[in-house]
């Protein structure tokens, strides 16, 4: 069956999400980074200007997403693989900033599996503003489902 | 620990970043990611629900590896310098495991008024099994900026 693609150009809701100092914290501490500018205010300050995310932090955006952040994949949850993530920095985000992200399913294609069957994969873009209206990071995730369930 | 300040003029193509070890991922420490990050899929912390996909017992996000090989490019040129950071998922890591996180420079360039690294990334097991690859393009301060 020929992938469809017509999700592609599909787009989420607009989510906003607050950067909070406890929530990087809690997610340096899960990542195991004891960095200072992470916890340390006066640190921070000193070096970057506040407190900074962790680079994969913006993964966090699910906690303010109630559902209609991220545009729909025609996807079977137990055949889902994550199969690459890539985070672009363009300007600097602090502890206390508040952005705005917006996904959009760029792409959707077929590759032929390893183990039997057709992977389809799912490329979703999502670019994050702050309160200025300026576009601070960009991150882009594809997404797999495997022709059967997942196994090493 | 805070990342070692690195001027552009002192790193070298082919040089070596410093690694990052986690040694024996436990359930807690899927869990703990779970909460920190959102990713509450039950395949990571329900024993129950990894079986019934089809899994010895339950394995880490890849975004939890992803994270702690992030804090190589961090450590190295320090996180207000990461512009571009893109890993690939290959092996899963389960509990017991141990996530070791490599990176080397590849390129030095000058790009948009910023001296820049590129370079690749590398998480692996105790076998030697490749769990993610990746790349990253950091800023470095150079010594004739008065090191900002």
């Amino acid at each position: 069956m020929p992938v469809d693609k017509s999700a592609i150009g599909r787009t989420g809701e607009p989510v906003t999400m607050h950067v909070e100092r406890g929530k990087i914290r809690e997610f340096a501490r899960a990542i195991k980074d004891d960095d200072p500018l992470y916890y340390d205010e006066g640190h921070a300050a000193k070096e970057a200007g506040g407190i900074m995310p962790p680079v994969t932090f913006l993964q966090t955006v699910s906690h303010w997403d109630d559902g209609r952040g991220r545009p729909r994949l025609p996807f079977d949850l137990k055949r889902v693989l994550h199969g690459e993530q890539e985070f672009e920095f363009l300007a600097p985000i602090h502890a206390g900033d508040v952005l705005t992200a917006m996904s959009k399913i760029v792409d959707v294609y077929e590759k032929p599996g390893k183990r039997g069957g057709s992977m389809t994969f799912a490329v979703t873009e999502t670019e994050y503003r702050n309160a200025k209206g300026a576009l601070v990071a960009r991150a882009r995730a594809v997404g797999i489902e495997t022709g059967q369930v997942v196994k090493d | 620990m805070p990342a070692t300040k690195r001027f552009w003029e002192d790193v070298k193509e082919g040089d070596t970043l410093p690694e990052v070890r986690v040694d024996k991922l436990t359930r807690t420490d899927f869990v703990r990611y779970a909460g920190a990050s959102g990713d509450f899929n039950p395949i990571h912390h329900d024993q129950t629900f990894a079986e019934a996909s089809g899994n010895p017992t339950v394995f880490a996000m890849g975004m939890l590896n992803a994270g702690i090989l992030s804090r190589v490019v961090t450590g190295f040129a320090g996180r207000p310098n990461v512009r571009r950071y893109k890993v690939r998922f290959s092996t899963r890591a389960w509990p017991g495991d141990d996530v070791v996180c490599r990176g080397k420079v590849t390129r030095k360039l000058e790009q948009g008024g910023e001296k820049l690294v590129e370079g690749e990334l590398e998480a692996i097991n105790q076998k030697g099994e490749t769990l993610i690859s990746g790349t990253f393009v950091a800023a470095l301060p150079s010594r004739g900026s008065g090191g900002r």
